[in-house]
């Protein structure tokens, strides 16, 4: 295919052209910038809890009563909870994966320095790491004997006493880079407290940043504020009938109470990452009408085109061409157009981005996202490109005679 | 002549109505979808006050210097709530709109009926300007006076929830309720007003907690009764007297503050006050470092504490870009189509049309596409909102409002967009002498 007399009917049409190619550079731009966006959020959405996400149920029990022995009222509630048919086991904790709930403190590796990072407090009773399915990847879990109250009365100053931890993999590497940490001490309270084990994942009870998701540590720490989340491990077919009984057990149990957020961990996660469905549909819809009004744009131009040079259409074909140089020529004409609009898209994308980078702590826009996106387009060209491009081929030769 | 241009931009759009329709239709999705779009990723950006959120200001006063960043903090950035001193000498100077100081309460809340047991109402000590700055709901009653902030009047405005809980609800208004061992009287009970983030104490509440915002009472009344502080404490230095007292002597920052100023020049006045005031302080001797202040408005400010997560405001650029290219694409096609009847033009510049009249033709046929896409803008985009309920989860979908001033700029953007892609062949084919348009054809 010749180029040249492309270009030079370009050259006529410069101003139209540029301004296809413009469109066509910018719906690049936004493409794989709005793609990487939303390709980071969806990573987030499914990033792995740690926890045995299907099989788990959650009641917050708020006891009204002030007298009451919180410890013994849990133990109590737990106990009447584990008889119920289909439990497999049952904790009090204070904090999960997710519930917006987090307690952060700043650990020391050695006393009287500095903070070196802040991680979320898990606190619950014996039962937790077996209820909520906690993979240990090294070391113990906890001994029965290093359990203590949190001390919710004292501003929780069990964590000035609190012996030992169990931490995540990603925050025991971030303590101890390419050390065992298991058998560690740090200091997170008053006291020196040691690593005794390592989970492989649990996320922070909200995920507001982004490069420290898996901060997390477990205390063996009992809640003792008369505020309580149990935690029931059962079949995933049988959660919602347990969370009715467990409500009615409870109640029954004692009435001076407060049930609030009775829910399936599925529930409490789709809850979390709601703004971010709805973030995610409307970007994708965004994105679709985008590339829908480039496609609609290049075929009105072209059709536009071929009805203008309808008679030099007729000559061409009269001296000689065939219907598929015709259709060539569109086809060539587009790719020229769209490969313009590439090129400066794809300058314009690296632009965008580094400006979001700036601006909203984003990562760096993998290059791959480039070819693809410039391939994408120019499909998509070549898709727009083809009604008209096939109507012009079908202009007789006779057109030729005819005066406009 | 208006109307033989109109006759004549008629014809023409006819003469190729799928290109007419091709151009109405982009331009009227552009409109719809980047409106629709950017009403739904406003609601759920977390502007939790989006009407008003471009007024609020939160400003912040470098109390601690050099020595209250740390060795490896290079930011400068002052602290980010304030201490008892700069927030009283600010509600003095009363330089905005509304002001108010604002720092957390927890106190037991004795319920009326005899046996219940006290509860706990967690709320913010706040001033009086507090309701209207925020356009707070009331089911009854309403805030407190200014008059109620001076004498520390024991009054105090509670949640439709606390209401239920200690009076089981209906109008309080004029009861009294033991809280923290006073009495208070209730002069309002809120209506269904639990923000999220909750905006005006991020410091504290992390932007996001259920608990919060049931009691709210008297600031000055607050700190007289000896409400302590439930919140933050931040300290460069201990106090050097122990207990409330001390705190409020001290340099700690503890205390929120919100401003509302309703225009640009407003906050650059406030910017000022702040500087001046400081300035005051450093020749005081109280700082010895420069004036160092901060006037954030609420998006930013949220933005800055890490409220919002900062992917979110992209969305908002993807609809605006949207609406771009459904622009450059109409005009794109308006110019293919005019730059062709240079002919046309000269025929009707050789039977005595003016250049002017030229221009205005061209321009009324460019603006009835703007104006045509603009109109179907406008009823796409109340089908979209009205869809929105349909596609969302309710909580998002009642946030999604359309936002007037910014739908008349897109309508005047298209139209003046169409309109430039109009005057441009018009000026070039105008320019050229007629005789010569007609030789050439």
């Amino acid at each position: 295919m010749e180029i040249r007399p492309i270009l030079s009917t370009l050259r006529r049409h410069k101003l139209t052209a540029s301004l296809l190619t413009l469109q066509v550079a910018l719906t690049c731009a936004i493409v794989c910038n709005t793609v990487f966006v939303t390709s980071l959020r969806m990573a987030r959405m499914n990033l792995p809890s740690g926890l045995a996400e299907s099989e788990l149920v959650m009641i917050d029990s708020t006891d009204l009563a002030s007298g009451a022995n919180p410890l013994v009222r849990h133990q109590e509630d737990l106990a009447a909870l584990r008889d119920i048919p289909g439990v497999k086991s049952a904790a009090a904790v204070d904090a999960l994966p997710f519930s917006g709930n987090d307690w952060s403190n700043g650990i020391q590796t050695k006393p009287n320095e500095p903070p070196q990072l802040s991680a979320s407090a898990f606190n619950g009773t014996p039962e937790e790491l077996e209820t909520l399915g906690l993979h240990l990847i090294a070391g113990r879990s906890f001994l029965p004997d290093e359990y203590i109250p949190e001390d919710s009365a004292h501003g929780y100053t069990g964590i000035d006493h609190v012996s030992a931890t169990i931490v995540t993999r990603s925050l025991a590497k971030q303590l101890f880079p390419g050390e065992n940490a298991v058998g560690k001490i740090i200091y997170v309270g008053a006291g020196p407290t040691t690593i005794v084990g390592i989970v492989d994942h649990l996320l922070r009870p909200s995920l507001n940043q982004p490069d420290s998701v898996e901060r997390s540590m477990l205390f063996p720490m009992l809640p003792d504020s008369n505020d309580v989340t149990y935690v029931l491990r059962t079949a995933p077919q049988d959660r919602e009938q347990l969370l009715k009984t467990a409500s009615d057990v409870l109640k029954k149990l004692d009435a001076n109470r407060v049930l609030q957020n009775a829910q399936t961990f599925t529930q409490l996660r789709n809850h979390y990452f709601q703004r971010d469905r709805t973030m995610i549909g409307l970007l994708l819809a965004s994105m679709l009408g985008l590339l829908f009004v480039t496609a609609l744009g290049i075929t009105g131009l072209a059709n536009f085109w071929v009805q203008q040079r309808h008679r030099s259409i007729g000559i061409r074909r009269a001296i000689g061409a065939t219907r598929g140089d015709i259709l060539r020529y569109f086809q060539t004409e587009n790719f020229l157009i769209v490969t313009f609009g590439v090129l400066l898209g794809v300058i314009l994308a690296v632009g965008l981005n580094l400006l979001l980078m700036k601006h909203y702590e984003l990562p760096r826009l993998p290059l791959y996202y480039l070819p693809i996106g410039a391939v994408a387009l120019w499909l998509l060209g070549q898709l727009a490109v083809l009604a008209p491009a096939l109507r012009a081929a079908a202009v007789p030769p006779v057109e030729a005679t005819r005066s406009v | 002549m208006f109307g033989y241009y109109l006759n004549l931009a008629l014809r023409s759009l006819k003469r190729n109505p799928a290109l007419t329709a091709l151009m109405i239709l982009t331009i009227a999705f552009g409109v719809a979808a980047s409106m629709t779009t950017w009403s739904v990723f406003r609601a759920v950006s977390g502007d939790p006050i989006p009407w008003k959120s471009s007024k609020l200001f939160v400003p912040q006063i470098d109390n601690w210097g050099p020595a209250g960043h740390g060795p490896k903090d290079t930011s400068n950035e002052p602290p980010d709530a304030m201490d008892y001193t700069d927030a009283v000498a600010l509600m003095r100077a009363h330089r905005a709109t509304y002001q108010s100081a604002m720092y957390q309460i927890g106190a037991p809340v004795l319920p009326q009926n005899p046996g219940q047991h006290p509860i706990t109402a967690i709320g913010e000590a706040v001033y009086g300007e507090f309701f209207p700055m925020l356009d707070v709901p009331f089911k009854y009653g309403s805030g407190w006076s200014a008059a109620d902030d001076e004498h520390r009047a024991q009054v105090a405005v509670i949640s439709s929830h606390l209401n239920d809980k200690a009076f089981g609800g209906g109008d309080s208004v004029g009861k009294t309720l033991n809280i923290d061992g006073h009495e208070y009287r209730v002069v309002g009970v809120l209506g269904d007003w639990n923000p999220q983030p909750q905006f005006y104490d991020v410091v504290n509440t992390g932007g996001f907690s259920a608990g919060g915002g049931n009691l709210f009472v008297p600031f000055n009344t607050a700190i007289a009764t000896n409400m302590i502080n439930n919140g933050n404490t931040n300290c460069v230095d201990t106090p050097k007297e122990a207990g409330f007292v001390g705190l409020q002597k001290s340099e700690c920052v503890w205390i929120a503050f919100m401003v509302q100023l309703d225009d640009a020049a407003a906050a650059q006045r406030y910017k000022q006050f702040l500087d001046n005031y400081t300035a005051e302080q450093q020749q005081a001797g109280r700082f010895n470092w420069p004036p160092n202040n901060r006037l954030r408005d609420l998006m930013a400010w949220m933005d800055y504490e890490h409220v919002v997560p900062p992917d979110t405001r992209i969305s908002l650029y993807v609809a605006l870009g949207l609406l771009l290219v459904c622009l450059v694409n109409t005009t794109g096609l308006l110019l293919a189509k005019f730059l062709r009847r240079s002919s046309e033009i000269g025929v009707r510049r050789a039977l005595g049309a003016s250049r002017r009249e030229i221009y205005t033709q061209f321009l009324i046929e460019a603006g009835m596409v703007g104006l045509a896409g603009g109109a179907l803008g406008l009823v796409l985009t109340g089908f979209g909102i009205a869809g929105i309920g349909w596609v969302l989860p309710r909580d998002i979908a009642a946030l999604a409002h359309l936002d007037v001033s910014l739908l008349i700029t897109t309508l005047v953007v298209a139209i003046v967009a169409t309109m430039l892609a109009g005057l441009y062949p018009a000026l070039r084919a105008a320019a050229v002498q007629p005789a010569w348009q007609l030789k050439s054809n």
